[in-house]
């Protein structure tokens, strides 16, 4: 039932996707996007991932807001079309190589519902589920992950979350610092 | 095949990101690619009838080891999506200088304005 | 109502009572974030968007009011550092880095205590993913501002010359 029901969610997806990249107003390409974001956000709430479920939900909400804050009221005269004939036909022939890429690793996708600790043997994820609590006190194992089994990839993740906020912040102020010197 | 539906949806982002001449609906093709990502790890670590990753008191570990789904892809899932939001705040920053520059979010219209 | 502009006097008087409660709830799920869903970053997010919203609904003054720039460009860092202290900790009393030097004991599973180091981790985390989506966010709701009244002023010019 799982399978049906998560199909579902991703056909809606695709078609908000559809919708996102195709409409020619920038507002509702944007709002379209969020409506994937949340049905992604139900999709996880299903495959047994609260966590992400709840990070996702109150990401996305923060996505849409600076997205509308960055495009509403600007010149909402769309842009349409799309790029010209060489670029168009070199993205085409990307999509085909990839599309082909993927239909060659298709077979070695594992089936769906079969986890990797239960057909490998000595699976990381068996000992972070049968040790977690007791290791490190934690109940809700994804945080015995993130913050005791593999709390390198936590920190590498928060300075990569400082230098890309550092950088949009550099990007913003370098402008208000420039201003007067343009006028002079 | 549900990956296959996944890749379907990374492929639609593709295609924004590749044949879109408005730079916030690249930023959308991206956002798109990322959610397909994400949902294809946590499909490839579902397990079925699983449940979710937290242990209730008094349960056995081994009976909850045989039952939970897999927590590595969601932790680095979750990585990912922070990570994302800190992208997407980076990429929004670049275009709005960029739209204060030229004026405009069309990218050909921008490089026909540099000359 | 207030000079700044902002929204009508009904968002700003919701924005009033559910401020508080989201960045209750938001810390909440940081703090508990070892027993329940959630941690540091669904805490810092939501936290951040308790200030987002008196940003949307009174505009960027009283959002600064809330929380000073300064402040949060020191609690960005503090987060940060924390983070890395606590795991050079771990090196100083355990010998391995990001060791949990607290512990655990099977007595204080599933309590507030039970897991040492991770929730000061959590809080560390959360403050930081906090601090800089607020930064980021007011920036660029301020640049906003610079950028249309500037675009639109530049659009005006080409129209309406006579």
């Amino acid at each position: 039932m799982i399978v049906e029901l998560t199909a579902g969610l991703i056909l809606l997806m695709i078609a908000g996707a559809l919708v996102a990249i195709e409409t020619r107003n920038l507002l509702s390409a944007v709002v379209s996007v969020g409506a994937v974001g949340y049905l992604l956000s139900v999709a996880f709430l299903f495959l047994g991932a609260p966590d992400i479920a709840i990070t996702q939900i109150v990401v996305e909400i923060l996505c849409l807001v600076i997205l509308i804050r960055a495009t509403i009221s600007r010149d909402l005269t769309s842009i349409s079309g799309d790029r010209e004939l060489i670029g168009l036909l070199a993205s085409l022939a990307l999509l085909l190589v990839v599309t082909v890429v993927v239909i060659l690793t298709a077979a070695y996708f594992p089936e769906f519902g079969a986890a990797v600790m239960d057909r490998v043997a000595g699976a990381p994820s068996r000992t972070y589920l049968l040790d977690g609590l007791e290791k490190t006190g934690a109940a809700n194992s994804v945080t015995a992950v993130l913050l005791d089994f593999r709390a390198y990839d936590t920190l590498g993740e928060a300075t990569v979350l400082f230098c890309s906020i550092l950088g949009a912040l550099t990007v913003l102020r370098r402008r208000a610092r420039k201003k007067p010197e343009e006028d002079a | 095949m549900i990956y296959a539906l996944c890749l379907v949806l990374v492929g639609i982002g593709l295609y924004g990101v590749l044949a879109k001449k408005n730079v916030v609906k690249i930023v959308i093709g991206l956002m798109i690619m990322e959610y397909g990502i994400h949902l294809l790890l946590i499909l490839i670590g579902y397990r079925r009838n699983g449940a979710f990753p937290i242990m209730q008191p008094g349960q056995d570990p081994g009976a909850y080891a045989s039952v939970a789904v897999d927590p590595l892809p969601q932790a680095l899932v979750l990585t990912s999506i922070v990570i994302s939001l800190g992208v997407l705040a980076l990429l929004v920053a670049l275009c709005l200088r960029l739209y204060e520059k030229y004026g405009t979010f069309d990218i050909s219209e921008m490089r026909r304005l540099r000359g | 109502m207030a000079a700044e502009g902002g929204m009508s006097l009904v968002v700003k008087t919701v924005t009033r009572w559910l401020k508080g409660l989201i960045f209750l709830f938001g810390m909440y799920i940081m703090i508990y974030g070892h027993l329940t869903p959630g941690g540091g970053f669904a805490g810092g997010v939501i936290c951040a968007s308790a200030f987002i919203l008196i940003t949307l609904a009174y505009g960027a003054p009283e959002a600064y009011r809330h929380l000073p720039r300064g402040a949060a460009e020191k609690l960005d860092s503090f987060g940060a550092l924390t983070f890395l202290i606590i795991a050079l900790l771990g090196l100083w009393f355990a010998g391995v880095f990001f060791r949990n030097f607290i512990g655990t004991s099977p007595e204080s599973h599933f309590r507030l205590t039970s897991a040492g180091v991770i929730v000061p981790c959590n809080l560390a985390i959360g403050l930081k993913v906090l601090s800089s989506l607020f930064l980021v966010f007011v920036m660029l709701s301020a640049l906003h501002i610079i950028v249309s009244g500037e675009g639109r002023r530049r659009i005006e010019r080409r129209r309406h010359t006579p």
